[in-house]
């Protein structure tokens, strides 16, 4: 119980799926054709462009920060009208974003994570998008992004946190 | 139809390009119930692959399939858009950045990518170890420390108001900010440019 809980606690930092009922199969193919939109765009706003990733933390470029600016201010303004209009799911839930708490991993991991960046020229968003440009060196990247993934969990209990 | 293609081809702006992927962010809501974030797929390749008994990997990891269906589509996005709607065009970056990167060593700037790192024949060379091995390990381990990406914590962490998302964000570019400004003239030294 303890640790189903635990869990909880941490999957909700994550990506947290607050859907009730399961789906498998066909239901997930909506997430396919998202996900497929969601790429498309990467690619052809040069998200996934180490030159772009460069620009931006050179500060010769306004592009990236116009991009994360106006999808975080479009972001705001959808969760506050399905917020007031009580927007339901589709499957009929109401809406549930699950609180983020504050730890310290926020603060190290993050500029960790900072560093990873300015290096590889991607987040792990257009990595996928980079491997399926045809630069698929990048799924070495992956993979070692996988096994920073699988470090952590290992060693996550020793962290400061 | 042609001039469609033409048109879809340019690159984006990013008054286009930002409020489509802000959308995502209600469309995973409203579709699934689902908050939007990427790098937590990393997390479910381990616990598919790799759990070793690890408690941070033991979750239904089952119920978190639509997570790498989803990237599984943002691959074959990225595959669609180069093979249907490239640019056919140069990338146009800024003068500054192209000038400090070819003072660093980088000749290539005709596609997304410069081919003087990103190719397989880096792979086993100092090259490779530095962008490829010890980059991907950085953002994989950061993010998962931190508890999220720039899609999890900067998108839809802060468009739903959360400040420890803000937190995350700030050291996000400051790790950043640090590598190209002070680390990656030394790396790329080192990598043999």
């Amino acid at each position: 119980m303890l640790l189903a809980e635990k869990n909880i606690k941490e999957v909700a930092c994550d990506a947290p799926n607050s859907q009730e009922t399961g789906e498998r199969g066909l239901a997930l193919l909506k997430y396919l054709i998202l996900g497929v939109m969601f790429g498309i765009v990467f690619v052809k706003a040069e998200i996934i462009s180490w030159f772009r990733i460069q620009e931006m933390f050179r500060l010769d470029s306004f592009h990236m920060y116009g991009v994360i600016g106006s999808a975080i201010v479009t972001g705001i303004i959808s969760i506050q009208l399905i917020k007031r209009l009580k927007i339901k799911s589709i499957s009929g839930e109401e809406i549930n974003i699950p609180t983020k708490e504050f730890r310290k991993g926020q603060i190290y991991g993050g500029f960790i994570f900072g560093l990873g960046w300015a290096i590889t020229g991607a987040c792990p968003g257009p990595l996928f998008a980079q491997i399926g440009s045809g630069f698929t060196v990048v799924l070495v990247t992956l993979l070692s992004a996988i096994a920073g993934t699988w470090v952590y969990g290992k060693f996550s209990h020793k962290l400061p946190n | 139809m042609n001039q469609f293609i033409d048109w879809v081809s340019q690159p984006w702006p990013w008054y286009v390009a930002g409020p489509l992927i802000g959308l995502t962010v209600p469309a995973l809501l409203i579709l699934g119930n689902k908050s939007f974030g990427i790098s937590s797929s990393l997390r479910h390749v381990c616990a598919i692959c790799v759990p070793a008994k690890i408690p941070f990997f033991q979750y239904n990891w089952k119920k978190e399939t639509w997570n790498l269906v989803f990237v599984l589509g943002v691959m074959i996005g990225g595959f669609v858009a180069t093979t249907f709607f490239s640019n056919p065009e140069e990338i146009v970056i800024a003068t500054q950045t192209k000038a400090d990167l070819t003072a660093l060593g980088i000749t290539d700037f005709s596609g997304l990518m410069p081919s003087d790192i990103f190719t397989w024949e880096n792979i086993f060379t100092a090259k490779g170890l530095i962008f490829f091995v010890l980059g991907g390990f950085l953002v994989g381990f950061g993010t998962r420390y931190a508890g999220g990406c720039t899609s999890g914590h900067a998108i839809m962490g802060i468009s739903s108001l959360q400040w420890p998302s803000l937190v995350a964000t700030i050291f996000f570019m400051a790790g950043g900010f640090l590598m190209t400004q002070v680390f990656i003239g030394p790396l790329m030294k080192l990598a043999g440019f």
